[in-house]
């Protein structure tokens, strides 16, 4: 099928992508997912040596692993640091990776982490306590010009070395998703060399980390080039194989135009993309290339509800948008198989997550009986009227996924079914962020990317940004809990009851899981994704 | 010829000013806040406080009265310094020098192709007496000023690169990799200077000294491209001056989809990002590139027909 996006809808989604960020509402263009899958034909035996070149949407803008904001900048970032702690993507585990083991206090405000004593950095400087500290210290000093990084240290207080390969890291506050942060590329550990750049300058930086790559340079715009670090002996255990990478070198290409990028994947001038358009996918796997995707763990890509607004805070109409959006027709009409229809208030690859199928039922039925049972009343075209006022929703959304106007066309038909009228504004994504602010606007169009059910505070919480204006203390009382419960099952209770109230209340009527696409070269084998759906390097090999 | 060339140069430094001074107020009179867009990253579940914003906002002067950053900014800038990225962290200036190569090339390559494209479908058209040929040469031009750049450049890369793997589809550096995207600027480009030069053309053509040197005996081929030329000339010539804003402009989506890294990537990038510094630089950088092309275009003018010479500085003095 050849459906194309206008041209300057596609053109604005690629410095988009640049700002889709792992925790990104809205939007998280090309994204990342990393499952299970893996990538290449079965092939023979790794080995080791070649060059992959790997085309991405968005210029990263920034390398620093600390400051990066958006799935661009973490490709790069995640392939030369190492992170204290990794996470399983099938199961949500975190596992060890620098630090051996951890202990986390029963208030979930101290965790103590034990490293392995055998990592250096690449200028050879020990991974040690005395690291750690220098690194959360300094992402904590970067406060919002680290965006991801000041939600995972939120009230974070101190570290403490206590001894050469032990460092006790301490909350104001429970924070029991630090735990899960700690696996993430964010608060990757950087050599204290390179801590000591100031803040501006490391973004362009050679920067040093610990990881299975060296990172060689970064040209704005163009590419960010890695070479193999030798001897590196101390990856994830969740990795395919130990000791060091089998490719010699790795260069990310900043390619914006999603038609340039599978199509040089096509002849042969890369050897896997990352943001493959919907349209293009089925060519792609026409053609024999594999193409490996997963749903995007956090918040699946929804119409958050503005509370406040005089239409939206009836909860009738929250109910009634619930179940008059078809959530499949979507999928199969306007997407890919790599996509999802949405669950529930998290998306099915986030730990935690809970089945709420039933709640997203598509049921006009039901919603003209919630509608009329409420008084709006079909008016003269059909839109629905009560005391004078016309069912007439402002929907805002970010020119930054290709399909997003397609995909709200297309709910905008179905809920006219049923008497709610829909009205599409496409903003920039500064312009996009100041409706938010200003909460002009009923229904807001996006998503957020985040391997820990916490991402459910931060959208929903009245104590945060609480761009949804919700009041609400009862879905706040388990947020609150959640963040401070250690206990694995007792939270995934809680974080249920979360989701559920999310839905039942309409605060956001979730519509797809965002998925992270990659398209596959024949000789690339053995790539697959991590918790977050970045792709791991390590166990990549050309044949 | 003094007089004009410093009536010239103070018009020049005056755009220059005004184009800062404008960008400034378009800039900060936008309702976006930069550090909101920086600290969301996109996205809306972002947990940074109030209080890290505002830190932000402070460590960027972008706290202080509207009149004292004007001030501050303009003064710095004076001495060449626009601040640095509020994205990257790098100064303004150098992101533009590093962008600037790329973009440079970009034009000097779409000029030589549609300089001699543009003038040889003019010439070609005016002077065949085939009607059809003449109606097929000269409806080309409207053709190609309508095709979307877009368009052009991706057909293009789909052929030459996808197809028949004859050039990449993307980078910069080499020249193979400069070819697709400089035609498919200098395809509108071509475009335009047809159309001025056909219809200057045929101006000239109607012209006394016409008649005049067919009745001396020259041969057409001789009266059409050299005295009717010569003189037709000029009006291709002042629309280079605009065509080195068509040519920045286009950067903007050619530099996209051939993925070079010029001023084009660098003005999207940074208008996404609101990343407010680097837009101003780049608005100064093209008000520059676009004033000076002009002065150029100019002072080339009296060079080219002397008659200007005379009648060229008085002109604008009056």
């Amino acid at each position: 099928m050849s459906r194309r996006p206008m041209p300057a809808r596609r053109f604005a989604s690629s410095p988009a992508t640049a700002l889709a960020a792992a925790l990104v509402l809205s939007l998280a263009a090309t994204a990342c997912s990393g499952a299970s899958g893996s990538s290449g034909k079965a092939a023979s035996t790794p080995r080791s040596g070649g060059h992959l070149r790997f085309a991405m949407a968005a210029d990263p803008g920034c390398v620093d692993p600390h400051q990066a904001a958006t799935t661009d900048a973490l490709y790069g970032a995640r392939a030369f640091v190492d992170s204290l702690t990794d996470q399983n993507p099938t199961t949500g585990q975190i596992v060890p990776w620098i630090a051996r083991s951890w202990q986390v206090s029963s208030d979930a405000t101290q965790f103590t982490f034990s490293l392995r004593t055998d990592a250096t950095f690449a200028d050879g400087t020990p991974v040690d306590a005395k690291a750690v500290k220098a690194n959360l210290d300094a992402v904590a000093a970067l406060g919002a010009k680290s965006m991801l990084g000041a939600g995972y240290l939120q009230g974070y207080r101190s570290t403490e070395v206590v001894d050469r390969y032990t460092a006790k890291v301490t909350f104001k506050k429970p924070n029991e998703q630090f735990l899960q942060a700690t696996s993430t590329a964010t608060l990757g550990l950087l050599a204290p060399a390179s801590l000591k750049l100031p803040a501006d300058k490391r973004c362009t930086a050679k920067l040093i980390g610990s990881g299975p790559f060296t990172l060689d340079g970064y040209t704005p715009n163009t590419s960010v080039e890695l070479t193999r670090r030798k001897g590196y002996t101390w990856g994830s255990p969740l990795w395919k194989h130990s000791g060091a990478a089998y490719l010699d070198k790795l260069t990310l290409r900043v390619v914006p135009e999603a038609g340039v990028r599978s199509g040089s994947l096509n002849s042969g001038q890369v050897d896997a993309i990352a943001g493959v358009a919907p349209q293009d996918q089925e060519t792609l796997t026409g053609q024999g290339l594999s193409v490996l995707d997963r749903p995007n763990p956090g918040v699946p890509v929804a119409l958050s509800v503005n509370t406040a607004r005089p239409l939206t805070k009836d909860p009738a109409v929250r109910h009634a948008l619930q179940t008059a959006v078809d959530r499949d027709e979507v999928v199969q009409t306007v997407l890919s198989p790599s996509y999802l229809p949405a669950t529930s208030a998290l998306s099915s690859s986030t730990g935690a997550y809970a089945d709420n199928s039933a709640l997203l039922a598509h049921d006009p039925g039901r919603t003209r009986r919630t509608l009329d049972a409420a008084g709006w009343v079909p008016g003269p075209d059909g839109i629905r009227v009560k005391n004078g006022k016309k069912l007439n929703l402002k929907v805002i959304l970010g020119a930054n996924f290709g399909p997003n106007q397609t995909v709200l066309e297309l709910i905008q038909q179905q809920l006219r079914k049923t008497g709610i009228g829909l009205t599409l504004t496409l903003l920039s994504l500064p312009d996009y962020q100041q409706a938010r602010g200003a909460g002009d606007y009923d229904l807001a169009w996006g998503n957020g990317t985040r391997n820990d059910p916490d991402i459910l505070r931060t959208a929903f919480s009245g104590k945060l940004l609480n761009l949804g204006r919700i009041d609400d203390p009862r879905l706040e009382r388990s947020l609150d809990a959640q963040a401070a419960e250690i206990d694995p099952e007792k939270r995934a209770a809680l974080v249920a009851t979360a989701q559920r109230r999310v839905l039942e209340q309409g605060y956001q009527i979730p519509v797809f899981e965002m998925a992270s696409v990659y398209g596959i070269g024949e000789k690339v084998h053995g790539l697959t994704l991590d918790s977050t759906s970045y792709p791991q390097f390590h166990d990549a090999w050309l044949s | 010829m003094t007089t004009y060339v410093v009536r010239r140069l103070a018009q020049a430094v005056f755009v220059l000013w005004a184009a800062y001074t404008l960008s400034f107020g378009v800039l900060y009179l936008l309702p976006g806040d930069p550090v909101t867009v920086m600290a969301a990253g996109g996205g809306d579940s972002t947990s940074v406080t109030p209080e890290q914003l505002a830190s932000l906002r402070t460590r960027y002067g972008l706290d202080r009265p509207v009149a004292e950053q004007y001030a501050t900014r303009l003064g710095h800038a004076l001495h060449g310094d626009f601040g640095t990225s509020v994205h990257t962290g790098e100064p303004v200036g150098r992101m533009i020098a590093d962008a600037a190569p790329a973009t440079l090339e970009l034009t000097a390559a779409t000029l030589a192709l549609a300089l001699p494209l543009g003038a040889g479908v003019a010439l070609a058209g005016t002077y065949t007496r085939r009607r059809w040929a003449a109606q097929l040469l000269l409806s080309l031009p409207s053709a190609g000023v309508a095709a979307p750049t877009f368009w052009t450049g991706l057909v293009l890369i789909q052929l030459f690169s996808f197809r028949w793997g004859l050039l990449p589809a993307f980078g910069d550096g080499s020249a193979a990799s400069l070819l697709l995207p400089a035609v498919t600027l200098a395809l509108p480009a071509a475009a335009l200077i047809a159309q001025v030069f056909a219809k200057s053309l045929r101006t000239a053509l109607a012209e006394p000294y016409i008649g005049t040197a067919v009745a001396k005996g020259a041969s057409r081929l001789r009266v059409h491209f050299s005295h009717a030329a010569r003189n037709a000339a000029l009006a291709p010539l002042t629309v280079v001056g605009v065509l080195v804003g068509h040519v920045l402009a286009g950067s903007v989506v050619v530099e996209t989809v051939f993925s070079r890294n010029g001023i084009g990537r660098l003005t999207a990038t940074a208008v996404s990002a609101q990343d407010i510094p680097v837009v101003q630089g780049l608005v100064v950088a093209g008000a520059c590139a676009f004033v000076l092309a002009n002065l150029a275009v100019d002072l080339l003018h009296p060079v080219l027909d002397p008659r200007l010479t005379a009648t060229g500085p008085k002109a604008v003095a009056t």
